[in-house]
């Protein structure tokens, strides 16, 4: 082979491998990316029950009960509109009423059915999609991880 | 009186760190060998100064002198000796110190043992090392400084995240950075040869130890990072593809496409320029690790509450250092001229083979773990890809790559020819077949994925040998000249077929606990029994103990089998007394056929427990596979020509006519 015919194999099967990661890329995209909504872009755009979503907002005081059978059913607030969500499975250790939370699932029957609750390492720690939700619903309270996460520490419920 | 002494220190770190940016690069580039000697004693007192600082945190932390913030935050006096000495790298501040000690380190190496090293080089590698040095402390003292005091001592501290307080974690970071850093070795080689216009087999030769070096670091501490999150978060899973899982694994593609290009550079004095990119892609990928950790950008099991300024601080950082060498590499790359040809079927073609499939599959991580960060930027509403997306992708990439990965080491450098080789792997074809079948037979139910992974890994494992057995003659010269040719196998040949057999053992595991796992979810009330895959749970209820500084809820499960008793298990809840936060400690028993997992979770109002059992099958072959990958690695480290020094340059001029060389380009 010449020098350039050897190139322009490297060239091709550079090419071919860009675009078969680049089909790959675009084909799990299109199945498997999950949007973040809120409780009230939930009530306000409809969203429906064929696709899978992430729900973020607040654990509602008293609102967790154990169901039968290893399920948890609570509420998720934006201090706006309120969700109904069951959990079958273990929750998280930092996973407490008036925390912020993150559950990955589906709507069913205006419930949402969660089959994944999102844990955090840091209980100062506010997801940004949370506080964002809370700031759009228009309640947010100033509890801004950014700033005193620190003195919050120091003054929470321990 | 400690915590300023460790300031000072940090501070006089900074002001040698500038002086070795700045006159050994001047002189190396004027043949000023003076200037150029300042490099030494300049990084082993900036080493020697940091190790004090570190001293002095470390100091602060054991005798728990809450006059500092940073020990008020993550400590407590009643925290076991062991978890104060962790809590200083348990944290942003402390972490970071670490992390320029290990560069410095590095740095100090350098310096007292590159005496092989031409004077020129030596004084430019040194110089980028400090550029670095110089970032990370800047970022320290203006934005995260550990020896800030506090006004009022607390009486006590508000200790360290409980989730931390665990072995494995104490010894991950350090393992982790090792890695991330050692990765800053091979790109201020990179630099330094950009700057010089030269790279040739000799230079591939000094950068080779560093980046194995830092590879074998950060694939220990990878292993390390899932097996803690494997026992400790109770989840029953070892990866999450969570965004700072990915921010530890891109540096890892990058580097091992790194480590095996640079035998191409080596040995065949070609393939110079993408070399020189992987170091610099490797090393930023390392900085964009700690950006992704550290600024609390994404949402993430491991991201801890954060300050925006320091986000912003090291994306400034980032933007330099990536911007910066990728200019200097388009100015500079195309004056490095290869001399080797290349064919597509030889030796070199298959190493780039797997830099191609290695880079695509670190460009597909990246892009899975920021493009929810883009989206968000620009507006188009919040998304998480989680781990069907990096599954998706990852896992068809890698397939034909580990198929080639038994073929490419028959191959011989220069022109190899592919049916010899491939009428070699004749019996391991045969092997991989019966295995499949059997991986079919037994798991019948279970996903496809399964088949396909049992039969790569016995692929993987029967060609790597077969080409061991080739390489010494078994079978076809007498066995005793077979045993010699054993004995007098290169080291760094050992390493790679010890790394190749370490990857095949590795996706054994990982396709057992991906494929075959059996996880079972229910309510127990003390006697009630579950079978999850043909062993028997029995629930024996739970009791109330004392940690040193926690509470544990702990439950007890008796497994048997056919009515034989296996194990006894004792999952844990524990509370933290300071904190008040609860972790979960998995009951796990060990087999090589498979784990037994149990979780223990809330007790409901009738005395019964929530309860998570997995069988996690041939998970441990996992862990198996990363040790004895970063096994061969370090036989490869021991290899001769990388303790008796790499070879003079090949080229006739001496160090002190580099300078010129470089000009003249």
């Amino acid at each position: 082979m010449k020098r350039k015919h050897k190139r322009l194999t490297f060239v091709v099967i550079s090419l071919a491998l860009l675009g078969a990661a680049s089909a790959l890329i675009m084909n799990a995209f299109e199945d498997n990316i999950v949007f973040f909504h809120s409780p009230t872009d939930i009530i306000e755009k409809k969203i429906g029950e064929d696709r899978r979503f992430r729900l973020g907002g607040l654990v509602e005081e008293g609102s967790v009960r154990k169901a039968g059978g290893a399920v948890t059913i609570f509420r998720v607030t934006d201090l706006k509109e309120t969700i109904a969500v069951s959990y079958k499975g273990l929750l998280p250790d930092l996973f407490r009423e008036g925390q912020g939370v993150v559950a990955e699932g589906r709507l069913k029957g205006g419930i949402f059915i969660a089959d994944e609750v999102l844990a955090k390492h840091d209980e100062t720690y506010m997801p940004p999609e949370v506080a964002e939700a809370l700031k759009k619903s228009g309640k947010w309270q100033g509890q801004d991880k950014d700033k005193n996460g620190a003195s919050k520490k120091s003054k929470g419920a321990y | 009186m400690t915590a300023e002494i460790g300031h000072f220190a940090l501070v006089l770190a900074l002001l040698i760190a500038v002086v070795q940016v700045t006159l050994p690069m001047i002189g190396a580039h004027r043949g000023n060998a003076a200037w150029m000697a300042v490099a030494k004693p300049a990084a082993l007192v900036q080493f020697g100064l940091i190790a004090l600082s570190f001293g002095c945190l470390m100091q602060l932390y054991v005798t728990s002198d809450f006059s500092v913030l940073n020990v008020v935050q993550n400590s407590h006096t009643a925290k076991p000796m062991i978890y104060k000495i962790a809590g200083v790298w348990a944290n942003h501040e402390g972490s970071l110190l670490l992390w320029v000690l290990i560069l410095t380190l590095f740095g100090s190496a350098v310096a007292a043992f590159g005496a092989n090293l031409p004077p020129a080089l030596k004084a430019r590698v040194l110089s980028v090392q400090a550029m670095i040095a110089v970032g990370f402390y800047l970022f320290m003292l203006l934005t995260s400084n550990p020896f800030e005091r506090v006004e009022v001592p607390p009486i006590n501290g508000q200790d360290l995240n409980p989730l931390l307080q665990d072995f494995g974690l104490a010894i991950h970071p350090p393992m982790l950075y090792l890695g991330y850093v050692g990765f800053s070795m091979a790109f201020s080689f990179a630099i330094a040869a950009l700057i010089e216009g030269r790279v040739d087999a000799a230079w591939a030769r000094w950068v080779r130890p560093w980046t194995l070096a830092a590879w074998c670091f950060l694939t220990g501490g990878i292993a390390l990072g899932s097996w803690w999150a494997y026992y400790e978060l109770g989840w029953g899973g070892w990866w999450f593809w969570d965004p700072v899982e990915n921010a530890s694994f891109m540096p890892w593609l990058a580097g091992t496409a790194l480590l095996h290009s640079s035998t191409v550079v080596e040995k065949r004095d070609t393939l110079k320029g993408w070399t020189i990119l992987l170091a610099i892609v490797a090393f930023s990928l390392s900085l964009l690790g700690t950006f992704l950790v550290r600024s609390g950008v994404l949402t993430s099991v491991h991201t801890f509450a954060t300050d925006p300024a320091r986000g912003v601080f090291i994306l400034g950082l980032l933007i330099v250092v990536i911007g910066g060498s990728l200019a200097l590499f388009a100015w500079r790359a195309p004056a490095l001229v290869s001399t080797g040809v290349f064919q597509p079927i030889s030796r070199e073609g298959a190493l780039l083979l797997n830099n191609l499939i290695m880079a695509t599959a670190a460009a597909a991580v990246l892009l899975g773990t920021l493009y929810p960060l883009l989206l968000d930027a620009i507006g188009g509403g919040k998304i998480s890809v989680g781990a069907p997306f990096f599954n998706a992708v990852f896992i068809p990439l890698m397939m034909p790559m580990i198929a080639a990965m038994a073929v490419g080491p028959m191959l011989s450098w220069k022109r190899a020819d592919l049916i010899p080789a491939l009428s070699r792997l004749k019996a391991a074809a045969v092997v991989t077949a019966a295995a499949m079948f059997a991986a079919w037979a037994i798991m019948t139910d279970g996903p496809v994925m399964g088949v396909i992974g049992a039969g790569l890994a016995t692929w993987l494992f029967a060609g790597t040998l077969i080409e061991l057995a080739g390489r010494i003659r078994l079978f076809k010269v007498p066995l005793r000249e077979s045993l010699s040719r054993l004995r007098r196998t290169p080291r760094a040949s050992w390493g790679m077929t010890i790394a190749h057999l370490g990857v095949a053992v590795a996706i054994t595991g990982i396709t057992g606990a991906g494929s075959w796992q059996v996880e079972s979810i229910q309510v127990m009330k003390p006697g009630d029994t579950v079978t999850v895959a043909g062993y028997d749970f029995t629930f024996d209820g739970a009791r109330a103990g004392q940690g040193p500084n926690y509470s544990i809820i702990s439950g007890t499960f008796r497994v048997s089998r056919n009515g034989e008793p296996v194990v006894t298990l004792e999952p844990e809840k524990r509370i933290y007394n300071v904190s008040k936060r609860p972790t979960t400690e998995a009951g796990i028993h060990t087999m090589i056929s498979g784990d037994l997992y149990a979780v223990i979770g809330d007790k409901g109002e009738d005395g019964a427990y929530v309860t998570r059992l997995y069988f996690n099958p041939l998970v441990v072959w996992m862990w198996a596979g990363a040790i004895i990958m970063v096994s061969g690695g370090l036989i490869s480290l021991t290899d001769r020509r990388h303790r008796i020094g790499a070879p003079a340059r090949r080229r006739a001029q001496g160090p002190a006519s580099v300078p010129q060389a470089a000009a003249a380009e």
